[in-house]
């Protein structure tokens, strides 16, 4: 057994608290995003004389965006499995795909909000504008700071203080990406892929 | 035994959970690419009204398996499933009443 997977915990409940408070913030997130979707859902109608949701959103450049940030889940669980292993050179590796892949996607969210803005929608057009880039600019600053967590472990590999002992940081960092993952598979379906209207 | 031997035990118990192999991984993630391509597909082909349960059901589908399998709930501690799964039901329950109250069912 590896030495991560032998790291003792003497809490009282017998798990660390580091993971679960970052469970608990989680959880909080829930209403965060919540909030935010359903606020969106109420104004999606609401577009006035702007562009409508339905005649901007697109889907095809989203659905590549979405695919990007999905597959970045992937490239950040195979950077846990190869510290755990103690392979400190695919975690490294995989570290840094894993911030590309993030990066990529906030660049084709800057691309899309850029494009939003020159076709006519900024963010005090509608009451559908200013949810819409609340609720996707939310989430993109979730992705950016998370980068900067990738980033930050990464920095520390090169100095070499980021061992296999220390896979539970990568854990709760990773938790952190998932959940970020999650988030947009929800806004991806209920904000794109749902029928919007149009004017 | 006192607190700390039964929580050195307890945290024993859950680490040795094999967790999945990196192919294991890379087959959720080849899977999850699958569902979405689905996804995006619904945007190409007219499916009448099954569209929105087939799109949330394929939603929750990915969501089921980002959080089970890369967020590792099925191999971690119950609690931690248990606090997520809290704060979850609370968001899901709360704007539920919250779009009822703003006639969003109604509406649209």
């Amino acid at each position: 057994m590896s030495e991560a997977a032998t790291t003792e915990h003497p809490t009282n409940t017998g798990i660390s608290h580091n993971k679960l408070a970052m469970w608990v913030f989680l959880g909080s997130e829930c209403l965060l995003f919540g909030a935010l979707i359903s606020t969106y859902l109420l104004y999606r109608n609401e577009f006035h004389t702007g562009p409508a949701p339905g005649d901007i959103f697109d889907i095809p450049f989203t659905s590549v965006s979405s695919f990007v940030l999905l597959m970045s889940s992937l490239t950040m669980v195979l950077a846990l499995s190869a510290l755990k292993r103690g392979d400190i050179r695919n975690n490294r590796l995989w570290l840094l795909t894993t911030a590309l892949l993030g990066a990529l996607f906030i660049g084709g969210q800057v691309y899309e909000f850029t494009s939003f803005v020159r076709e006519g929608l900024g963010f005090t057009t509608s009451p559908f504008s200013s949810a819409f880039f609340t609720l996707t600019g939310f989430h993109g600053i979730h992705v950016s700071l998370g980068i900067v967590m990738l980033m930050s472990l990464l920095i520390s590999s090169l100095r070499g203080n980021l061992k296999e002992k220390n896979s539970e940081t990568v854990e709760i960092v990773g938790l952190y990406w998932h959940f970020v993952d999650v988030v947009w598979i929800f806004i991806f379906t209920v904000i794109y892929l749902v029928p919007n209207p149009t004017s | 035994m006192n607190t700390s031997e039964t929580a050195v035990t307890t945290e024993a118990a859950h680490d040795d959970h094999d967790h999945p192999s990196d192919a294991k991984y890379i087959q959720i993630a080849l899977l999850l690419g699958i569902i979405t391509a689905a996804e995006v597909a619904t945007y190409f082909v007219d499916i009448g009204v099954a569209l929105i349960p087939v799109l949330m059901i394929m939603m929750v589908v990915k969501f089921f398996y980002v959080a089970s399998w890369f967020m590792h709930l099925r191999f971690d501690s119950p609690l931690f499933t248990k606090f997520f799964v809290a704060g979850l039901i609370l968001a899901t329950a709360v704007y539920l009443v919250f779009l009822t109250v703003f006639e969003f069912w109604s509406k649209g």
